[in-house]
């Protein structure tokens, strides 16, 4: 489980978080939401260490983040898995080192130890065969997969996914967003995607975090969202036509 | 109140110690810093050797042209002369400050350029999640490699530009080969070997930290990333002119 407690973040004087709070479950997908610029890049990345917030503090299994000393953060950062954006895997490297990248820096895995793990993670992403591709030789849907395989290797207690479907069909999108889904389910980690697409989030969000401006608009399950009556959550989901179409079908009915 | 430009230069100055603060650290995983350090050797020394070997021989044989065009006509100063002055030129000058800055346009943009890229395509940030110190990873190897392969370059240098030297004055009739080589051995203060090594150890330094600083802490895209390498190679080869001044008056002076 990880908690946030009072997050605020400013960059220049301008504030992008404002006084965020909220609890996300282990063994949960739980959705980050809003439009571009809400802060919700910014939160998530405050939620993995990479950012410092200006004041709050994270609970990690009911750790304080602040109160770890270097050595206790630096474990911390072993048991959390992230998947960027873009994938941001390493272009000197193939697909194989790419996923052993973190065994070969933390553990004491022999060679052999680490190709089988490898291959399991492969796998496990429904990649196998890759291993000497580099990424350059892959479609973005792949690189995504390899980028998952990457996060999970270390058994990760959290995962975070930083827009996992942007640039990818809608097709891709559900099979990423299935993938995530499962790994959550199977391995018990506390998952924090955030996305601004409507279908992940009535397809995976178990718990979902609406940011608006910077702030906590609204928190909720995909069950609750299309009954929400909050006017930000509304304008926001029934921006998407094929969900304004089917809310007029309901009522409709 | 400090002028603007006086606040930016200390604040870049110590955004460039801290990151050397953090490059100087033990490496993670020795295991991964041996293979990276090698890599590193082929990457910016093996193949910087080609461009040493051809620019040294040609400027080796200009020299030489233009020692015994200075000395021709002249009653009193021999024509082995031509080979001494040119060696003395290439050991003291040409070879380690030269060379260096040539080395500041192939090596320093390699190093902003590909430290840049990972900057922008969220690697570095991946590496920092996963808790690697990225400034000791990407740096260290990258520093140790060029410390320890600039002396040869350098060496292979000296060498090279001599032998240019000595197929430009046999050929151009400016003396014959038992001149230039009877040149060669007259008295040498071995201290310019040394005098030269410290150089190019120095510039090492320079042109790896320089060009890593500028990629390391880029802010923006692929435009950023061109800027940054070619800041890079003024940078780096700005410093090195200064530093050439102060050793040569702390060394020599």
């Amino acid at each position: 489980m990880l908690q946030a407690i009072n997050i605020c973040k400013s960059f220049d004087g301008k504030q992008v978080l404002k006084d965020i709070s909220s609890t996300f479950d282990a063994g949960k997908t739980n959705l980050i939401i809003g439009q571009s610029g809400a802060g919700k890049t910014v939160f998530l990345k405050s939620l993995t260490g990479l950012i410092t917030p200006d004041a709050g503090d994270i609970l990690y299994g009911g750790m304080s983040y602040n109160a770890m000393s270097e050595d206790e953060k630096n474990n911390l950062r072993h048991e959390i898995g992230m998947v960027f954006q873009g994938g941001a895997l390493f272009d000197s490297m193939d697909v194989e080192e790419n996923v052993m990248f973190p065994l070969m820096m933390f553990s004491s895995m022999s060679r052999s130890e680490m190709r089988d793990r490898v291959d399991w993670a492969l796998r496990r992403v429904n990649l196998p065969d890759v291993q000497r591709k580099t990424p350059a030789e892959l479609s973005g849907g792949m690189k995504k997969r390899v980028a998952i395989a990457r996060g999970i290797i270390m058994n990760p207690k959290y995962l975070f996914c930083d827009e996992p479907n942007s640039g990818l069909d809608p097709k891709t999108s559900i099979v990423i967003d299935q993938l995530i889904s499962e790994i959550t389910h199977e391995y018990g980690m506390t998952t924090i995607i955030n996305t601004h697409d409507m279908n992940s989030v009535m397809e995976i969000g178990e718990k979902i975090i609406f940011l608006k401006g910077g702030r906590k608009a609204w928190e909720g399950t995909s069950a609750e969202i299309l009954e929400a009556q909050n006017t930000d959550i509304v304008d926001f989901v029934y921006s998407s036509p094929i969900l304004k179409a089917l809310k007029e079908s309901k009522l409709r009915k | 109140m400090l002028p603007k430009f006086i606040v930016k230069f200390f604040t870049k100055a110590g955004r460039y110690f801290i990151l050397l603060r953090r490059a100087f650290t033990r490496p993670q995983s020795w295991r991964v810093f041996g293979r990276l350090y090698m890599r590193e050797i082929d990457d910016l020394g093996f193949n910087s050797m080609g461009i040493v070997t051809f620019l040294s021989f040609f400027v080796g044989a200009v020299v030489a042209l233009q020692m015994a065009l200075n000395l021709d006509g002249s009653a009193i100063i021999p024509k082995y002369y031509t080979a001494y002055a040119t060696r003395e030129t290439v050991v003291l000058e040409f070879s380690p400050t030269i060379i260096a800055i040539i080395l500041c346009g192939k090596i320093g943009s390699f190093v902003a350029s590909s430290i840049g890229t990972m900057r922008v395509t969220e690697q570095i940030e991946a590496l920092d999640v996963m808790g690697v110190n990225s400034a000791n990873y990407l740096l260290l190897p990258k520093i140790a490699a060029m410390l320890s392969f600039m002396p040869i370059l350098i060496m292979t240098s000296i060498v090279t530009a001599i032998f240019g030297g000595w197929v430009a004055a046999i050929t151009s009739g400016t003396c014959t080969s038992a001149e230039f080589i009877y040149g060669l051995r007259m008295p040498f203060d071995t201290f310019y070997v040394t005098y030269a090594m410290i150089k190019s150890e120095v510039f090492a330094f320079v042109l790896v930290t320089i060009p890593a600083y500028f990629g390391y802490y880029i802010n923006g895209g692929a435009l950023d990333v061109g800027k940054a390498s070619t800041n890079a190679v003024v940078c780096s080869s700005t410093i090195i002119i200064i530093l050439n001044y102060v050793l040569t008056q702390t060394l020599l002076g």
